[in-house]
């Protein structure tokens, strides 16, 4: 409890002449280092937030060990299989693989939507099938691009796959002849 | 020639302005941070237009990091326990040879990405030095030594059927063999639902989702 000063009973408005007057001080305090402190904290907090929350994406895997399921049963007119080489190349068929790899061609993933969505239009819903194959020097972010872009175009069959040893020989020849089109993507698409 | 006298003005302003918006902003960023969990590796994750939030709690997560290496890690704030039964567990199945307080550390321990034969070792450190250890990930290439196997069919009987999450983390230069053998790993164990880690981004626009999203244009 502060303790009220009362003078000693004497409780007179006058004043006696010997006390000394209380030197008004000013009320202004010095704020630099409180300024530096908050920035400091600041600065310190900046760093360390975590500003975008990492999302989840679902994943469902058909169970491959029950064997009865043949995972070829999609009929071939509806089918897309999009391969995945090294360097974010990609690569795509419609339907059957040619045994002249006609129907092999080289894309990149600008250009893979476009793709998606023509074969879309142009297939029945019931027959359209995304077949995802991505090859061992493809990148996690190949694959996960490639599941994005089905929830993209709405496309709601799809399946990630084994890649064929042909059409691994197909990429490397690919790569190896510096691409079917003359200009091949540098780089992902900046996202 | 009477000079003319420029009046000296006091250097000292008023910060109180200053003050305010400094604290302002700092304690926006108090209250918006949510700590960093500790991490063994640096991973970089590739965007995607998904939006759901990534679950805190009763979640399993693996690890890919760029090299491939694989870590293991269990999501369980609300309650330690289960990574000390664990632990416990893996013990009596793998024959670790674990001493109790090995254990206790386990809890502590981040994230796991050893050998069950380093396991040990890693876990005889103190939680501060794990860091430094040289963690060489869990053997996943091949279904014999599939040791991610192990782990996610502990976790399964130690969770005894109530409903996990499995998160898989890759980095974005991960190689896509690395993220079908931790796929293989869930496959045996009977798990096919999984959750991909991924950084929000917005549908690109003219798509169909994003016609979805934003309603009509």
């Amino acid at each position: 409890m502060a303790s009220l000063d009362t003078g000693g009973g004497d409780s007179g408005h006058k004043k006696s002449r010997g006390v000394k007057k209380a030197k008004k001080q000013s009320t202004r305090v010095d704020m630099t280092p409180l300024v530096d402190l908050g920035f400091l904290l600041i600065t310190f907090f900046i760093f360390t937030s975590t500003m975008s929350t990492p999302s989840t994406m679902d994943l469902f895997m058909p169970d491959d060990t029950q064997k009865d399921i043949d995972p070829n049963k999609a009929k071939a007119s509806g089918a897309l299989s999009i391969l995945f080489g090294k360097d974010n190349e990609v690569y795509y068929y419609e339907g059957q693989l040619d045994p002249t790899a006609s129907n092999f061609k080289t894309s990149n993933f600008k250009d893979i939507r476009n793709v998606i969505i023509n074969k879309k239009r142009n297939t029945p819903p019931e027959d359209l099938v995304v077949i995802i194959k991505p090859n061992d020097e493809a990148t996690y972010k190949n694959t996960v691009d490639a599941l994005d872009e089905m929830t993209i175009n709405g496309i709601k069959r799809f399946a990630m796959v084994d890649i064929l040893p042909v059409e691994n020989d197909l990429i490397k020849k690919t790569e190896a002849g510096g691409g079917v089109t003359p200009a091949p993507a540098a780089a992902a698409p900046a996202k | 020639m009477p000079s003319v006298k420029i009046p000296r003005k006091s250097t000292e302003n008023d910060m109180t302005p200053f003050v305010d918006i400094a604290f302002l902003i700092l304690s926006f960023f108090i209250m918006a941070t949510k700590m960093k969990p500790p991490e063994p590796v640096e991973i970089t994750t590739p965007n995607s237009v998904s939006t759901k939030e990534i679950p805190a709690n009763d979640a399993i997560l693996v690890d890919i990091d760029k090299k491939g290496r694989v870590f293991f890690s269990m999501q369980a704030e609300k309650d330690p326990t289960i990574k000390y039964d664990l632990i416990k567990n893996l013990n009596t199945t793998r024959n670790l040879g674990l001493s109790e307080a090995e254990m206790k550390n386990f809890v502590k321990t981040p994230a796991v990405g050893v050998p069950f034969t380093q396991l040990k070792s890693l876990l005889s450190q103190p939680v501060e030095n794990q860091k430094d250890f040289n963690q060489p990930g869990i053997p996943v290439k091949d279904s014999a030594s599939n040791e991610l196997y192990f782990w996610i069919r502990d976790a399964l009987s130690t969770f005894a059927g109530s409903k996990i999450n499995y998160l898989i983390k890759g980095d974005n230069a991960s190689k896509y063999p690395d993220f079908k053998s931790v796929l293989d790993a869930f496959k045996r164990n009977r798990v096919f639902k999984f959750q991909l880690v991924t950084s929000a981004e917005d549908a690109p626009a003219g798509t169909e989702l994003y016609k979805e999203r934003h309603g009509g244009k």
